[in-house]
């Protein structure tokens, strides 16, 4: 049987991250991945990476979504030296609008909470003339937005191409089609058991998203995640006219428009219905008036993965030491940390220590 | 390139012409306007917004994108999904479309 030093099961954007850090740090690790057909959530992902507003009223989850942001740059550009595509990288900075006076004061509420927490980043109030400066196309309904020149954005799909792809060049073991049903606790590491076989390691992490809950309480880790859709819509390609990333419209390096995205408690139902689509579609519109002439090509809804909370889990087992679990559902934005701080981290067998307040004992009920 | 499997039958002469960049072409009734002009030995239709390399129709069913023209001034028309009609006006389609 295969032996590696880290088994990661999950191979969508949180498991590639992983293993191409850990890979790339040194240790020889195997990616279980289940593939295509997997709840995956990069397959129908945004593709932000959105730091202003993230993680107000949490000042660690804040702290790490930032340091995510600020690490980017160099995550793309180790990426991009890689592999001979674009992964559509870009950083211009993030444009979230609002459609009246009490939205704007709803962000400048976000500016000056971020303040309070000790939120190192840049974030300011663009008036309509502002904006319209910026865009000359926005619509009369936008009275402003908030800007932030930490944001970005990128193609998800690419990203998760290149992870894998890295991951392999540097000669990590890839397995697709490989559906972990149990996991076998054993006196010197761990067993990934598939219908058709198996993989021994001497550490696991937990990286399968929607999928992990059950493997978790297998090897004494707590992975309490619900499915929460999201549905985008996608219009023909269009000369560039968006230069920025924005909350609810992403123009793609190929000209493509995205218009995303909704917010919905509909189990692991990942389709997709006409009236969310033209919602989106609406908001579009009044933010370009001139969108209203383009023509949708497709729309997708996608399964985000949710902690009761929000944010991530990182924990390791108390119980079945070298098991751990990672999970989050901004797989794009905490990708540079994963692969550059955790990946290489879990190759060395722990976690880093200044993540401890993402272990899922938070979400236990706690008796004075 | 092409041709017309049924060679024997004539093309009507009841005014289905359309005007693709400024040449006149003839097509049958039925006939997409991808059709029609592959069939006047017409294959650059439209030039990628990628590399500017001119284009073919392709799958001829909806799906590629590479059959993009503009149609009575409407930019990015799949035209072998559009039913060719006479007295269109069909241009090449330079790139990506442009909005407003």
């Amino acid at each position: 049987m295969e032996a590696y030093d880290l088994i990661v099961v999950g191979g969508g954007l949180v498991g590639a991250a992983l293993a191409w850090g850990a890979q790339t740090a040194g240790a020889n690790v195997v990616l279980l991945d289940e593939g295509d057909q997997a709840h995956r959530a990069a397959r129908g992902n945004f593709g932000l990476v959105w730091l202003q507003g993230k993680g107000v009223g949490t000042p660690p989850y804040m702290q790490w979504s930032l340091h995510a942001g600020r690490v980017w740059p160099a995550f793309a550009a180790r990426l991009s030296n890689a592999v001979s595509f674009d992964i559509g990288w870009r950083q211009p900075g993030g444009l979230q609008f609002c459609f009246s006076e009490a939205e704007l004061d709803k962000r400048r509420d976000v500016i000056a909470r971020t303040r309070a927490d000790g939120g190192d980043i840049d974030i300011s109030i663009l008036d309509r003339a502002d904006l319209r400066a910026l865009l000359p196309g926005i619509g009369d309904e936008v009275v402003g937005a908030s800007f932030s020149p930490l944001d970005g954005h990128v193609n998800p799909l690419h990203l998760l191409r290149a992870l894998q792809q890295g991951f392999q060049d540097a000669g990590g073991r890839y397995r697709p089609g490989f559906r972990v049903e149990h996991i076998v606790t054993e006196r010197d590491g761990f067993k990934a058991v598939s219908r058709t076989g198996s993989v021994a390691g001497t550490r696991i992490a937990l990286a399968a998203g929607l999928g992990a809950a059950k493997l978790a309480s297998e090897v004494g880790l707590s992975m309490p995640v619900k499915p929460e859709r999201g549905q985008i819509v996608v219009t023909e390609r269009i000369k560039p006219f968006l230069p920025y990333a924005t909350n609810c419209i992403r123009q793609s390096v190929e000209g493509t428009v995205l218009l995303g995205s909704s917010h919905e408690d509909r189990g692991f139902d990942d389709g997709t219905d006409v009236p969310t689509a033209a919602a989106l579609c609406r908001t579009a519109a009044r933010v370009f008036p001139a969108l209203s002439e383009a023509t949708v090509v497709r729309s997708w809804g996608s399964l985000r993965v949710m902690t009761p909370d929000g944010r991530p889990i990182y924990e390791e087992s108390a119980r079945f030491p070298g098991a751990f679990a990672v999970t989050c559902h901004s797989g794009v934005t905490l990708a540079s940390v994963h692969a550059l701080e955790i990946g290489p981290s879990l190759a060395k067998g722990r976690l880093p220590e200044h993540l401890s307040s993402f272990t899922s004992g938070r979400f236990d009920v706690h008796q004075d | 390139m092409f041709t017309r499997i049924e060679r024997g039958s004539a093309l009507p002469a009841d005014g289905n012409v359309l005007d693709f960049e400024g040449s006149q072409i003839s097509f049958r009734s039925g006939d997409s306007v991808a059709a029609a002009l592959l069939a006047a030995g017409v294959s650059h239709l439209r030039e990628s917004p990628v590399d500017e390399s001119a284009r073919a129709p392709y799958c001829m069913m909806g799906v590629c994108f590479e059959c993009l023209v503009e149609i009575d001034g409407r930019q990015n028309q799949q035209s072998c999904l559009t039913r060719a009609s006479p007295g269109m006006i069909i241009k090449r389609q330079h790139g990506a479309r442009t909005l407003g």
